[in-house]
């Protein structure tokens, strides 16, 4: 399923591409009708339309994503992987956050639901779900970074402790949706027969909530977390720019306000591949913590 | 409760009794209102430039500040507030257009058109839509009508589920058969016995796209690719604050305000009606 979809994505993003209005070098200054042919030559680009998309699709299989236009003498692929580990790591850390506090936070909340510790949490996460990414990230800028100057306002990995906005900032509306996810499922699991008989059997609280409950109960946040994988690129193109990280999510978006045409084509390609890509690892995930839905 | 309460009458009873709704609803109100009334009641003209002012913080003539070219940031929320809650409706009518039309379709026929179509939902369902927005939004050149479109054809897919589900439930009561043995045509079949038994849901669900269609319209101008100058919208207007907001933290401070607010109550007022709707579901 997973192969056909990303070339059907990949044939469709192709022709959009091709319909955009002037060829990749009009906005440059003039240049000479001879120079144009060149690069038209060296780009392939005077081949026809089936040509062109064969030799691009070609490309594709064997990881090759095409030149940029923008930046002379740089192929996307190159371009994804300097991006690429930076925004990973990014994405990395804002999920362990989301996780870490989501989950505590959710487990807390069901275990002493209607007291101030589900009510406070539950409070945040409204907030947290309702204050977009590119809101959140300079509001804890201008709080941490400029009046109590606490950590650094940009960058990544130049100065000590310029990590922690950028991936506070992403993390925290996941944050909020996994809290509201792992309580959720928490309440549904705690009032199975299961979590009294092991009540029953003497064990401690802690053993019952860690081993009984939260391995059905947190189902829905691991459901949760493949589609969440589109969610934190686009975060990733907010808080790469307000952070001003040198990620593939900056790329992305000074390609689109530069309009290069390859390098969109190919970022985009290579988003939908790594998305579907989650969302099926997160399905079969999913499928393996329950064992009820193993033979439907 | 007496017996000949209608379901819509009922809900709005139970809509009245839920006070984060209520509050919701009015500051919806008022916000509409004051969008409508922006060319009357905004203090000053949106592209007003006061050059010897500059950027000035909250005072007397400008109750919230003007910004670096010295226009008044009130009215330039004001109007702003006309393209965002403009880009919020006319993008949900969208989404709720082929939404409606594709579920019903499919839930109404079944079978083989139903798999497929619904086949076609899960695909897309994968896929990185922010990603064809921008797309779309590169290659045709931001204007109002594209993002309208572009927005509404990404938001529409949740609603033919839920709208398919509906119809499922609904298709084989006796009145939809009675219409069929009496020879109604598929199109008033849809008008006429199946639309008016699921506006519920389908009032519930645009409630909740809407701010999530207002949340992809300023992320959009937040990036530079949506709303263009010298129009503004709630997106760019924050885009601007945080350029500034070193020296003019107001300029942040005050649309950001405006934005959350109304994300909060479109959120309040939309949960406050599905539970007052469909009192079965809960937060999920």
């Amino acid at each position: 399923m997973a192969v056909p979809v990303i070339l059907a994505v990949a044939t469709m993003t192709f022709f959009l591409v091709k319909l955009a209005p002037g060829g990749p070098f009009d906005s440059e200054k003039a240049v000479s009708p001879q120079v144009l042919k060149n690069l038209n030559e060296v780009y392939n680009l005077d081949a026809s339309q089936w040509e062109q998309y064969t030799d691009y699709m070609s490309g594709l299989l064997q990881g090759d994503f095409g030149p940029s236009f923008k930046y002379p003498g740089r192929s996307v692929t190159e371009m994804i992987g300097i991006g690429l580990p930076i925004t990973f790591e990014l994405a990395l850390y804002a999920i362990l956050i989301a996780v870490i506090i989501g989950v505590l936070a959710g487990v807390l909340a069901a275990l002493k639901r209607n007291t101030l510790l589900d009510f406070i949490p539950m409070a945040i996460a409204m907030i947290g779900i309702c204050v977009p990414t590119f809101l959140m990230g300079p509001l804890l800028v201008l709080i941490f970074g400029i009046q109590l100057e606490w950590l650094p306002v940009s960058g990544w990995g130049q100065l000590a402790g310029d990590k922690i906005l950028p991936s506070v900032t992403l993390g925290f509306a996941y944050a909020a949706y996994i809290a509201r996810l792992s309580r959720g499922g928490m309440l549904e699991v705690l009032n199975q027969d299961f979590i009294r008989t092991a009540r029953a059997k003497g064990l401690t609280e802690i053993m019952v909530v860690t081993k009984h409950a939260m391995q059905g109960g947190l189902i829905p946040v691991v459901s949760f977390l493949g589609p969440a994988v589109a969610g934190l690129l686009a975060g990733s193109f907010v808080v790469e720019t307000i952070f001003q990280i040198p990620g593939l999510g900056r790329f992305y978006v000074e390609a689109a306000l530069n309009r290069d045409y390859t390098m969109i084509l190919g970022t985009t390609i290579f988003f939908s591949a790594m998305i579907v890509f989650f969302n099926l690892l997160s399905d079969l995930a999913a499928l393996w913590l329950n064992p009820r839905s193993r033979d439907v | 409760m007496s017996s000949n309460t209608s379901l819509w009458s009922d809900a709005i009873y139970r809509l009245t009794r839920n006070r984060a709704a209520m509050i919701g609803g009015s500051t919806l109100i008022l916000l509409i209102l004051a969008a409508v009334a922006a060319p009357w009641i905004a203090p000053y003209s949106y592209s007003y430039q006061d050059l010897d002012l500059g950027a000035s913080p909250p005072s007397v003539e400008h109750i919230l500040g003007t910004d670096v070219l010295g226009r008044d940031l009130l009215s330039r929320i004001l109007y702003g507030a006309r393209v965002s809650l403009l880009v919020g409706f006319v993008a949900t009518g969208v989404a709720l257009v082929i939404g409606v039309s594709w579920g019903i379709v499919a839930g109404f026929f079944g079978g083989k058109v139903d798999s497929v179509m619904m086949r076609i939902v899960d695909i897309l369902y994968g896929l990185p839509f922010i990603i064809f927005v921008i797309l779309l939004m590169v290659i045709f050149g931001s204007n109002l009508w594209l993002l309208f479109g572009a927005i509404g054809a990404v938001e529409w897919l949740t609603m033919s589920r839920i709208v398919r589900g509906q119809v499922i439930g609904l298709k084989n009561q006796e009145f939809v058969l009675a219409a069929k043995a009496m020879g109604v045509s598929n199109f008033s079949m849809f008008r006429r016995h199946l639309l008016p038994n699921i506006l519920g849901p389908i009032a519930v669900y645009a409630t909740l796209t809407i701010p999530q269609v207002m949340l992809l319209e300023s992320f959009l101008s937040f990036l530079g690719l949506g709303i263009q100058p010298p129009m503004s919208s709630w997106g760019t207007l924050i885009k601007d604050g945080v350029e500034s907001m070193e020296e003019y933290s107001w300029l942040l401070v005050y649309p950001g305000l405006t934005f959350t607010i109304t994300l909060f109550a479109l959120n309040f007022f939309g949960d406050g009606l599905r539970d007052a709707l469909d009192p079965k579901t809960t937060d999920s």
